[in-house]
C-alpha cells in the first residue's frame, strides 16, 4: 500500500448526460494520518468528490484508491475501511441514539458484543449517555452532527469522510466537533474533511485543495495559501461611492492584489495590517477624503476566491443539479 | 480510541446478508412501534370501507349465497394488505429523502437488504393489519364459514400477494421525488384494480364490456381466492392463478427495484 490513504486520478464526474461537469479532472493525494481539507463554496464539487470516494457514486472518468482499494472494482472492501459522516448521510430520526450506532455496527458486520461495548464507549465520548436512549428527533443540532460522526466511527474506519461536518452549527458545537477530529487524528485516523470554512480548514487540515467550478484552483497547507493572498483584509468604508473611487488608485500598490470595490466599500488583502492600514489612512487623509469605517479582518473564504479566481463565490446551486435537488428535498422536509 | 478489538466475524455473505435484512426490518418496526397513530391511519382507511360497504351500500347489493358482510370482509382484507404494501413506496422515499440511503450505500452491507428489509417490515405490517380487520370484521357480523386451516392459508395467500406487489411500490418509492409523490403515484396504479374488482361487488354485476378484465386481473383473483378459502365455497383454480400472479410478479418487479436502487444517488 503507498504512503497515501486516498488517491484519486484524473477524476471527471458529468451529470445530466454530460451537461453538467460537477468534476472536471480532479486528481487528490492524501496523505494517512492527518486531515486534509477539501474547500470550495457549494457547488464547487465537494460532495460529488466525497461521494465518488466512499462509492455511493461512480466517477464518469478517471480512478481512485481508498485504503488501496479501488472504489469501483472493490466498493465491498473501500467500504470495510471508510466511515462517512455529513450534510448528506443522517442519522435515523425515529431510532434512539444507542439504537442508531447498533444498527450501523451490525450492518458493518461487527459481531454484537462489541457493536454493544463499542457504541456506549462512543456515546459517552461523545458527551450523549445522557441522551442515549432517547429518539433523536429531539436532539439538537450539535447533538445529531456528533452522533452522526459517531455512527462513522463505530466500526473503527482507517478513513472518515466528512462532509461538511459544522455547517449550520453554533460556534461552540462547531468548536467541540473540531476537538473530536483533532483527537481521532491524533489516534492515526486520515480524514477528507470539505468545508465552506476558511477558518475550519486553518484550524484543522495540514494540506488543503481549492475546488471551484469542480476544477482544483489551488493546493498547497493553509499557511501557504495565505501568503499567495496577504494575511488580512482591510477594509475601508468611505462616505460616498465617489469617494472610494476616488481613493481607490492611492492605496493600489499598498497589496500585490486588485483591491475589491463595491458600492463605498474598498477591500484590499494585506501582508502587515497595522503598518498598512497606518500608511492608507495618512495618504487619504492627505487627499482630503473622509472615511466613514475602517476594519482589519481574517481573510473569508470569499477573498481567497477573489484573489484565486477574480471572482466572488457565486451562490451558485445549479452548477449540480443533482445535488440542488437533494438539499431542495431535504430543505422542504426540515 | 477504542481499546476493544474491532473483531470482525466470519460467516457466509449469504448469512450477512439475511441478518442485514433482519436489521433493516427491526428498525423499520422500531419506527414503526413508536408511532402508534400509524397504524391508526393505515387501518382507519380499511375501517371506513368496512362500515360504508356494510352499511351504506350494503343494503343494495345482493351476492348469491352468502351474507354481504361474509362476502365483504375477506375482500377489506386484500384490498387493506394492497394499501399496506403502498407503505414500502412511502417508507423508502422517506428514507431517500432524509439521506439514509445514503449512509447504507456507504456501508457494506448486502444491497439487497434495504430493500429487502422494508418489504419484510411491511409483510409483518400487514399480519396486524390482518388480524386488526378480521376484529373489526367480527364486530360487524363477519362469520367465516370455513375450516381455520384454510383461513390460514387466505391469510398467507394475501400476505405473499401483497408482499410480490411491495417490490413494485419499492420501485416507485424510489422514483419519486418525495413521499408525499410516492403514495400519489401509486394511486392510479391501483385504484383500477381494486375497484374494478370482485373485492366489493361480484363482477357478473358489472358491464360486459368490464366483466373479461374484472374477472382476471390479479387482484380480482385474489379476492376471489381469499373469499373461497374463508368462507370454504368452491373458487375454481384462482389460488393456484393468485400465486401464479403473485410469483410472476416478484419476479419482474424485484430485478427493477433492485436495478433502481443501483442507480439512485
Amino acid at each position: 500500500m503507498s504512503d497515501y490513504a486516498v488517491e484519486a486520478l484524473n477524476i471527471v464526474r458529468t451529470f445530466s448526460d454530460g451537461q453538467v461537469r460537477a468534476l472536471n479532472d480532479v486528481t487528490l493525494h492524501v496523505p494517512t494520518g492527518q486531515v486534509f481539507g477539501l474547500l470550495g463554496p457549494n457547488g464547487s464539487g465537494k460532495t460529488t468528490m466525497v461521494r465518488i470516494l466512499s462509492t455511493i457514486l461512480s466517477p464518469t472518468g478517471g480512478n481512485a484508491l481508498v485504503a488501496g482499494y479501488d472504489v469501483v472494482k472493490q466498493p465491498n472492501q473501500v467500504r470495510k475501511h471508510i466511515g462517512l459522516a455529513g450534510q448528506n448521510a443522517t442519522v435515523d430520526e425515529s431510532l434512539t441514539g444507542f439504537e442508531n450506532l447498533r444498527m450501523i455496527g451490525l450492518l458493518n458486520h461487527l459481531n454484537k458484543a462489541y457493536v454493544l461495548a463499542r457504541s456506549r464507549e462512543l456515546l459517552e465520548n461523545f458527551g450523549l449517555s445522557d441522551a442515549a436512549n432517547r429518539v433523536t428527533k429531539t436532539y439538537s443540532g450539535g447533538m445529531r452532527r456528533r452522533l452522526d460522526l459517531a455512527a462513522a466511527l463505530v466500526a473503527n474506519p482507517p478513513i472518515l469522510f466528512l462532509d461538511e461536518p459544522t455547517t449550520g452549527l453554533d460556534p461552540q458545537s462547531r468548536q467541540e466537533l473540531w476537538a473530536i477530529i483533532e483527537r481521532l487524528v491524533e489516534g492515526g485516523t486520515t480524514v477528507l474533511l470539505t468545508t465552506q470554512y476558511l477558518d475550519e480548514a486553518d484550524r484543522l487540515a495540514r494540506q488543503l485543495v481549492v475546488l471551484d467550478h469542480g476544477k482544483i484552483i489551488a493546493e498547497g497547507t493553509s499557511a501557504e495559501l495565505k501568503a499567495q493572498m496577504g494575511a488580512t483584509v482591510l477594509a475601508l468604508t468611505f462616505t460616498s461611492t465617489d469617494a472610494a473611487s476616488r481613493a481607490a488608485p492611492l492605496v493600489k500598490d499598498l497589496s500585490h492584489q486588485p483591491a475589491n470595490l463595491e458600492g463605498s466599500v474598498l477591500e484590499m488583502t494585506v501582508d502587515n495590517g497595522p503598518a498598512v492600514t497606518a500608511e492608507a489612512l495618512r495618504r487619504i487623509d492627505a487627499a482630503g477624503i473622509e472615511l466613514s469605517g475602517l476594519a482589519l479582518r481574517e481573510p473569508s473564504l470569499d477573498d481567497v476566491f477573489l484573489s484565486l479566481t477574480g471572482h466572488k463565490v457565486e451562490e451558485d446551486e445549479s452548477a449540480q443539479p443533482a445535488l440542488a435537488g437533494r438539499r431542495a428535498r431535504r430543505g422542504a422536509n426540515a | 480510541m477504542s481499546a476493544l478489538p474491532t473483531s470482525l466475524s466470519t460467516h457466509s455473505p449469504l448469512r450477512w446478508a439475511v441478518s442485514d435484512v433482519m436489521t433493516i426490518a427491526r428498525r423499520n418496526l422500531l419506527a414503526l412501534a413508536r408511532t402508534p397513530v400509524a397504524i391508526v391511519f393505515i387501518v382507519i382507511q380499511p375501517i371506513m370501507f368496512v362500515v360504508l360497504f356494510r352499511y351504506v351500500f350494503g343494503g343494495v347489493i345482493n351476492v348469491p349465497g352468502h351474507s354481504y358482510v361474509n362476502y365483504l370482509l375477506p375482500g377489506i382484507l386484500v384490498q387493506s394488505t394492497i394499501f399496506g404494501s403502498v407503505g414500502t413506496a412511502i417508507g423508502l422515499s422517506e428514507d431517500l429523502q432524509k439521506g439514509l440511503i445514503e449512509r447504507f450505500r456507504a456501508l457494506p452491507m448486502a444491497r439487497l437488504a434495504v430493500l429487502a428489509g422494508r418489504t419484510v417490515s411491511d409483510l409483518f405490517r400487514n399480519v396486524l393489519i390482518i388480524v386488526i380487520i378480521t376484529g373489526v370484521g367480527y364486530l360487524v357480523g363477519f362469520r367465516p364459514t370455513g375450516s381455520v386451516v384454510s383461513y390460514i392459508q387466505a391469510c398467507l395467500l394475501m400476505l405473499l400477494f401483497a408482499y410480490c406487489l411491495s417490490w413494485g411500490f419499492a420501485y416507485v418509492g424510489l422514483s419519486a421525488p418525495n413521499s408525499e409523490a410516492a403514495q400519489a403515484m401509486t394511486f392510479p396504479l391501483i385504484f383500477p384494480l381494486v375497484f374494478a374488482s370482485a373485492i366489493f361487488v361480484p363482477v357478473a354485476s358489472m358491464p360486459s364490456w368490464l366483466q373479461p378484465f374484472a374477472i382476471h386481473q390479479p387482484i380480482s383473483q385474489t379476492a376471489t381466492a381469499v373469499r373461497g378459502l374463508m368462507l370454504g365455497t368452491p373458487h375454481g383454480h384462482s389460488t393456484w392463478i393468485a400465486l401464479a400472479w403473485a410469483v410472476g410478479a416478484v419476479l419482474v418487479l424485484a430485478p427493477l427495484a433492485v436495478n433502481k436502487y443501483r442507480k439512485v444517488a
